[in-house]
């Protein structure tokens, strides 16, 4: 056991990985020599040879094109996304290529392949440093998706992930990768190295895909959130005082049904969390879930707390952001209605 | 049949990392003056050659020199020196500005002032450049308030585009300058486009479009260049090779090709190199280009070779990747630097008057920036409001987003 980031975490998911089994490979821009822009690959290439972590040219379509390639021979790609915001030129490879081999081929080639990119915004990145597209995946037959809130969990689950023989997207909030931002941008962020969760056992484990977590019991409101929003949810219901009970998710897709019924079932009420802009998000699909898997248990209608339905702003970072006060007000709705 | 050898693969590598002794004299360039100029009508199959060379106009005694010399009088380049000079001092101010917390994000130009100046002043109002973010001299040479450029940067109450880009990701339609996209080469192809549109209307502009060499391994470049060569869409195809994409050296998106100018041979695209940091060289290649634009010619490929002196961006450490004497030892110099020996050689101009230029340019890059400081900086004084986040993604805005912003308090 350990403290760690979740840059190490992940850094360290990749090496455990890398030495267990040579068909894993990892790959993408600036990933080789230099590490990753945020250091997730850091030593690797030194370590494992530049055949099994090497640089890319500028081209995602390329990075997962050949990675489709390379698992449907047989190895293990882990590539590399340097923003989520740039996955759209590979979002055909994604989706018309990943997610879909082994349907059309009738198991005859598979794609077990792991896309990494850094999501999520509070870092003034603008329109293409901030955006959340976890609901361009869910919505795809044959995706896994995955979005880790801590180092523990970002290691098991990225382990898990590349162990796992169908494509999964594996997304990084990059306002975690140092500590558990919880949306109050004017005060310091407590470092990972002080949080249980920073908590990293050494050598293998996993975190099951499509099992949530409970980080906070309560009894008077269900929070769904994953990522960033899990600790964003945490300050709202403290500062609130009201009993939320916060499920992190994990795993978006498939997602644990079991966990968010038998909590909502237990509280009666639903606040669902997300940076994403609202309409077609996920939270959607969680609240057509509650709906029609807790009807009868629902005191309040489901409400939806998520970005604005506009492009990520740079100035208006703040405005844009769901933090603790609007996440609070949402708790409060719910609890009054 | 023998047994078959194992295959190995294959990743390039540059020839030095942090630590070693850059060493560029392998590196083959031409010697200033020794390229022919070709008429701008010549068969693209006639002019294979200019691809795996380098124009050169500035030679080492700073004479101009040569074919592609003699375009341009005393006093335009006096005033391109000057642009160079402006954009350097806006690079120092803007850098440091952000170091000081005013903005969240810079790019600077150092060493690639020449390319997008130079260009600038090849171009007729009404042509349109599809940017990308290291090319702030074509707003400088070409006329843009450097008071809008800064509010831009500080996302501050005059910040003409309202606070929602990324500093550096400036537009001005009315300065032929295209929104910058922060997604790489997508615009590549929307120059061609725009060219193609042009054409079909039988308008008389022009289009440029501009990519890094890195950037040219997106798809986008390649399908900007089938297009161009399909529909001959009048526009110059701009690649700045400054030889890094962030840690990543040319040769990772350039592969085997012997340059990234030889990547229009296959198009049937004519493609020219160029010295980058050569303001004269630059300029008469890009006069070159665009009139070949101009008269329905069709594409024409250029590559800048140059070399990218700073960093990355504010968030990049270049140390980390390559030794920190690279830039010295780069063998084409500084573009200031060789245009100012240049007009010295010519008589008008005087290390005297270059610090002169220097400070007076300097003085009044401050001036506009204390302007622009009094209109607001990122994090303190007045910016723009959050109801400006709501407005401009639709014509109209329709009735789901007013309703978030009434339930946001907006
Ligand atoms: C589609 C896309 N992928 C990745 C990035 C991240 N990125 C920003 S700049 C850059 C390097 C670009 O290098 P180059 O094209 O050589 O231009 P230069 O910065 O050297 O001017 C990268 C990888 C991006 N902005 N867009
Ligand atoms: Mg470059």
């Amino acid at each position: 056991m350990s403290r760690r980031t979740m840059v190490e975490a992940i850094r360290d998911a990749l090496d455990i990985s890398m030495q267990r089994d040579e068909r894993v490979v990892v790959f993408g821009e600036d990933v080789g020599y230099f590490g990753g822009v945020f250091r997730c690959t850091q030593g690797l290439q030194q370590k494992f040879g530049a055949s099994r972590c090497f640089d890319t040219p500028i081209s995602e379509l390329g990075i997962v094109g050949a990675a489709v390639g390379m698992a449907a021979y047989g190895l293990r790609p882990c590539v590399e996304i340097q923003f989520a915001d740039y996955m759209y030129p590979a979002y055909d490879q994604i989706v018309s290529e990943a997610a879909r081999l082994r349907y059309r081929s009738n198991g005859q080639f598979t794609a077990p392949l792991v896309v990494r990119m850094p999501t999520g915004g509070g870092i003034f990145g603008g329109q293409t440093h901030s955006q959340s597209p976890e609901a361009l995946f869910t919505h795809v037959a044959g995706l896994k998706t995955v979005v880790p809130s801590n180092p523990h969990d970002a290691k098991g689950l990225l382990i898990a992930a590349i162990e796992d023989n169908d494509p999964v997207i594996f997304l990084e909030p990059k306002r975690l990768y140092n500590g558990p931002f919880d949306g109050h941008h004017d005060r310091p962020v407590t470092p990972w190295a002080k949080h249980p969760q920073g908590e990293v056992p050494d050598g293998h484990y996993t975190v099951p895909l499509g099992k949530a977590a409970i980080r906070r019991a309560g009894s008077a409101v269900t929070v769904l959130a994953y990522g960033t929003m899990v600790y964003v949810a945490e300050a709202a219901a403290t500062e609130t005082d009201i009993d939320a009970e916060i499920v992190d998710l994990r795993t978006l897709l498939p997602y644990d049904l079991e966990t968010i019924a038998a909590s909502v079932e237990k509280t009666g009420r639903c606040v669902v969390v997300h940076e994403a802009t609202m309409t077609s998000g996920f939270g959607a699909e969680l609240s057509a879930l509650v709906q029609e898997n807790c009807f009868y248990h629902l005191e309040a209608p489901v409400v939806r707390v998520t970005g604005w339905d506009t492009p990520y702003p740079h100035a208006q970072e703040w405005d844009y952001f769901p933090g603790p006060a609007r996440v609070g007000r949402a708790l409060k709705a719910a609890m009054e209605a | 049949m023998t047994d078959p050898r194992p295959l190995s693969f294959h990743v390039p590598a540059p020839a030095v990392r942090p630590g070693g002794i850059p060493d560029f004299s392998d590196v083959p360039i031409a010697r200033a003056g020794e390229v022919r100029r070709p008429e701008v009508d010549t068969a693209p199959e006639d002019i294979r050659d200019l691809a795996y060379t380098i124009i050169r106009v500035l030679d080492r005694q700073s004479e101009a020199v040569g074919p592609w010399a003699g375009l341009l009088g005393d006093d335009e380049l006096i005033a391109g020196l000057r642009h160079m000079m402006t954009l350097r001092a806006f690079d120092a101010r803007m850098q440091m500005a952000q170091r000081q917390g005013k903005t969240s994000f810079y790019m600077q130009h150092t060493g690639e002032e020449a390319v997008s100046c130079a260009f600038r002043t090849a171009l007729e109002p009404g042509d349109m450049n599809f940017p990308t973010y290291r090319q702030a001299g074509l707003l400088i040479a070409g006329g843009y308030p450097m008071l809008d450029m800064m509010c831009q940067i500080y996302s501050n109450e005059l910040d003409p585009l309202k606070g929602r880009q990324l500093p550096v990701m400036y537009s001005s339609r009315e300065h032929g300058f295209f929104s910058i996209s922060g997604n790489l080469a997508t615009q590549y192809i929307q120059a061609v486009g725009w060219a193609m549109a042009s054409a079909m209307r039988r308008d008389t502009r022009i289009a440029a479009g501009w990519i890094g060499d890195g950037s040219t391994a997106e798809s986008d470049f390649h399908a900007a260049l089938v297009f161009a060569s399909t529909y001959k869409a009048p526009v110059v195809l701009n690649i700045v090779n400054n030889q890094w994409a962030i840690s990543t050296f040319q040769g990772i998106a350039r592969g085997g090709s012997g340059t990234f100018a030889a990547r229009g041979l296959g198009f049937g695209i004519p493609a020219l190199r160029v010295d980058g940091n050569d303001y004269l060289a630059v300029h008469a290649v890009a006069k070159w280009a665009v009139e070949r634009a101009r008269r329905n010619l069709g594409p024409t490929l250029v590559e800048y070779v140059t070399y990218r002196v700073g960093a990355h961006s504010t968030s990049d450490d270049p140390s980390a990747y390559r030794p920190k004497t690279e830039s010295d030892a780069w063998p084409l110099g500084d573009p200031v630097l060789r245009l100012k020996n240049h007009l010295i050689r010519r008589g008008v101009w005087s290390e005297e008057r270059h610090k002169q230029g220097e400070a007076e340019i300097m003085a009044s890059v401050i001036a506009v920036q204390k302007e622009a400081e009094s209109h607001g900086t990122l994090h303190s004084g007045p910016h723009p409001s959050a109801r400006d986040m709501f407005e401009g993604v639709y014509e109209e805005t329709p009735p789901h987003l007013r309703r978030q912003r009434q339930q946001g308090g907006i």
